[in-house]
């Protein structure tokens, strides 16, 4: 998150015009299918509704989709076992939404006023009463009775907690003990499988070619090019940030595996045995429905699974160039050098 | 009268035969009736280590010997020599004196067009009907090219901004809005913020294209000035792009020096 506030100027513009993107279509949204659609359950194929397809036959999911929304990853605590909003509920909580405010119910993140150390107004101003509840009615993104992520095995707490430990007390040493994002390795919103904020862009390009898929995330440039032949996986010992995709279509929908994450990638705590399976399905001329289950046998006693209805928007895509902009890492190491040396005199003193 | 001479220069450009025209090659139709660019590709030359013929050479950081030692090549300019204006070729070779401290490349910067193609790394075209998106190995580098009714950029960017269009087999597409950080090789060639560059993608066999980009830019060149190349399908069976997430390579240069020291 921090890195944008740091990149290039060029980045900047980016980044504001990207909000105002994607806050665009929030406005028109009361009105459009996608509002109307029935929640989207295991299939979420329409029954009459014919989603469009590309030039060799195949379903088109090409376009530009955002998936911003202030429905949160786990399910409110009151909420209890109820996975949907009814339509009267849902249009009260978008009514209150409206009038500035997303209750216990939603979740603001990192477009929370008083967020610490971002501040998102600097990059255009995030408007609250702009946010959304994800169109699906879903009261978490998380489906089923639990809606939360599983409970962490204890192995997993403790792998994470010696990884914290061991950078504990050495967090400004060297670029190594700085977070991904910060070095512009693997940003929050880059990362597999996509999460949405509340109120950034998050933009996803689909571009579809013969038996290749491309996914294009706006941020940090991140591109995946799916093959859907039906191919295995490259070899177990080649280990990469994002893993590695390979697709079929499964009817209208496209579903694509990944494994051969590295041990660091740590998606929600996650070890390199992570295996995310996700779904993508057409299910309105402005909707696309991403499905993922992940599942971890070395994090979490069982799969669970997300849906998130992402929303075509106009684009353009921006160009994130994070590295070349990233001063960060520098900045930061030069003030902890700085700070050592002038403790280092006062001792000396 | 130097935008003469570029107006007479881009004249005698496009007469140029081009040589993939010699052998009437058709490609293969996608689904909607165009050359079928898809695949993964890669240059097979020395065109990122110098796009001007060179002689083999020392490598820069003795203790790599030769496994990073300068392999020779003919080069790729067609006309053999950059027409740099004069006071600009100065800055050439400075740039070439500095190289490894100058070079994009060598930091994991985004390397702008027509770099990106001849890096010495396999990239991927998808292509649709709408865009055609292209993802280079290097860096995630990726672009996607508007082939509708042409748009302009929104902002400059390091791989600028590409609208394509079809001239019978032939991919043009034009690329503006590059910023002017980025370089053409190792050798320190290097263009504005006018770069303009117009490629040309041709299918010449099942598994070859012929690359062409006419790279135009006042503020550094006397007139319009062009690099050919074939690019070589990547036949394995299992050619996959791989992610090849730089910056963590060019940490310990660009941040190694600002590592704690150990306390004694």
């Amino acid at each position: 998150m921090i890195c944008r506030s740091l990149a290039s100027a060029t980045a900047l513009a980016a980044m504001i015009a990207v909000l105002l993107i994607a806050q665009a279509p929030a406005a028109g949204q009361a009105a459009s299918p996608a509002t109307k659609a029935a929640p989207a359950k295991a299939t979420p194929a329409g029954k009459s509704w014919t989603p469009p397809r590309t030039p060799d036959g195949k379903p088109d999911l090409q376009g530009i989709w955002g998936n911003a929304t202030v429905t949160p990853l786990e399910r409110p605590k009151g909420l209890g076992a109820k996975e949907f909003y009814t339509d009267e509920e849902f249009a009260k909580l978008a009514a209150r939404v409206r009038q500035g405010d997303v209750g216990e119910e939603g979740e603001l993140g990192a477009a929370r006023e008083n967020a610490l150390r971002y501040d998102i107004s600097l990059y255009g101003g995030f408007d609250i009463t702009k946010a959304r509840f994800a169109s699906n009615k879903r009261t978490s993104l998380i489906v089923g009775p639990e809606g939360v992520i599983p409970p962490m095995l204890p192995e997993a707490k403790q792998r994470n907690a010696e990884r914290a430990a061991k950078n504990k007390g050495h967090e400004f040493d060297s670029y190594e003990n700085r977070p991904l994002s910060e070095r512009c390795i693997l940003m929050a919103q880059e990362m597999i499988p996509m999460l949405p904020a509340a109120g950034e862009g998050n933009l996803l390009q689909i571009v579809q070619g013969p038996g290749y898929v491309a996914f294009l995330h706006e941020t940090d440039h991140s591109t995946r090019v799916i093959p859907t032949d039906g191919r295995p996986h490259v070899p177990q010992n080649i280990r990469q940030w994002q893993g590695d995709s390979v697709g079929h279509w499964e009817g209208n929908t496209l579903v694509v595996d990944t494994t051969n994450f590295t041990a660091l990638s740590a998606f929600k705590g996650s070890g390199e045995k992570l295996h995310l399976v996700e779904r993508f399905t057409r299910t309105a001329d402005d909707t696309v429905t991403y499905q993922f289950t992940a599942e971890d046998p070395t994090t979490w006693a069982k799969p669970w699974t997300v849906e998130i209805p992402m929303t075509k928007t106009q684009g353009p895509v921006y160009e994130w160039a994070c590295h070349e902009g990233n001063t960060m890492i520098a900045t930061i190491l030069h003030g902890a050098r700085v700070q050592e040396e002038e403790a280092a005199k006062k001792e000396a003193k | 009268m130097i935008a003469g001479v570029a107006v007479l220069c881009v004249l005698s450009l496009a007469a140029w035969p081009s040589p993939a025209q010699a052998p009437a090659y058709r490609a293969p139709r996608t689904a909607d009736g165009k050359p079928e660019l898809s695949g993964i590709w890669q240059a097979l030359n020395t065109a990122d280590w110098d796009l001007e013929g060179h002689a083999a050479a020392a490598g820069p950081v003795p203790s790599l010997g030769a496994v990073f030692a300068k392999p020779p090549g003919p080069g790729v300019v067609e006309g053999d020599e950059i027409p740099y204006l004069p006071a600009m070729a100065a800055k050439k070779k400075e740039n070439q004196t500095n190289w490894l401290k100058l070079d994009p490349e060598v930091k994991c910067y985004l390397p702008g067009v027509p770099r990106a193609t001849y890096l010495p790394y396999p990239f991927q075209i998808v292509q649709s009907q709408n865009n055609i998106l292209i993802s280079y190995e290097y860096a995630g580098a990726v672009r996607v090219i508007n082939m509708g009714a042409r748009t302009k950029a929104p902002a400059d960017s390091w791989m600028g901004w590409s609208n394509g269009h079809w001239e019978g087999e032939t991919l043009v597409v034009d690329v503006t809005s590059q910023m002017e950080d980025t370089w053409f090789d190792r050798s320190g060639n290097f263009h504005s913020d006018a770069l303009h560059v117009v490629e040309r993608y041709t299918p010449r066999s099942a598994d070859t294209l012929n690359y062409e980009a006419t790279i135009e830019d006042p503020k550094v060149f006397s007139r319009p000035w062009k690099i050919s190349m074939p690019l070589y399908r990547r036949v394995e069976k299992n050619a996959r792009l791989l992610e090849y997430k730089c910056p963590e390579f060019a940490e310990e240069l660009l941040y190694g020096p600002l590592r704690k020291k150990p306390s004694n």
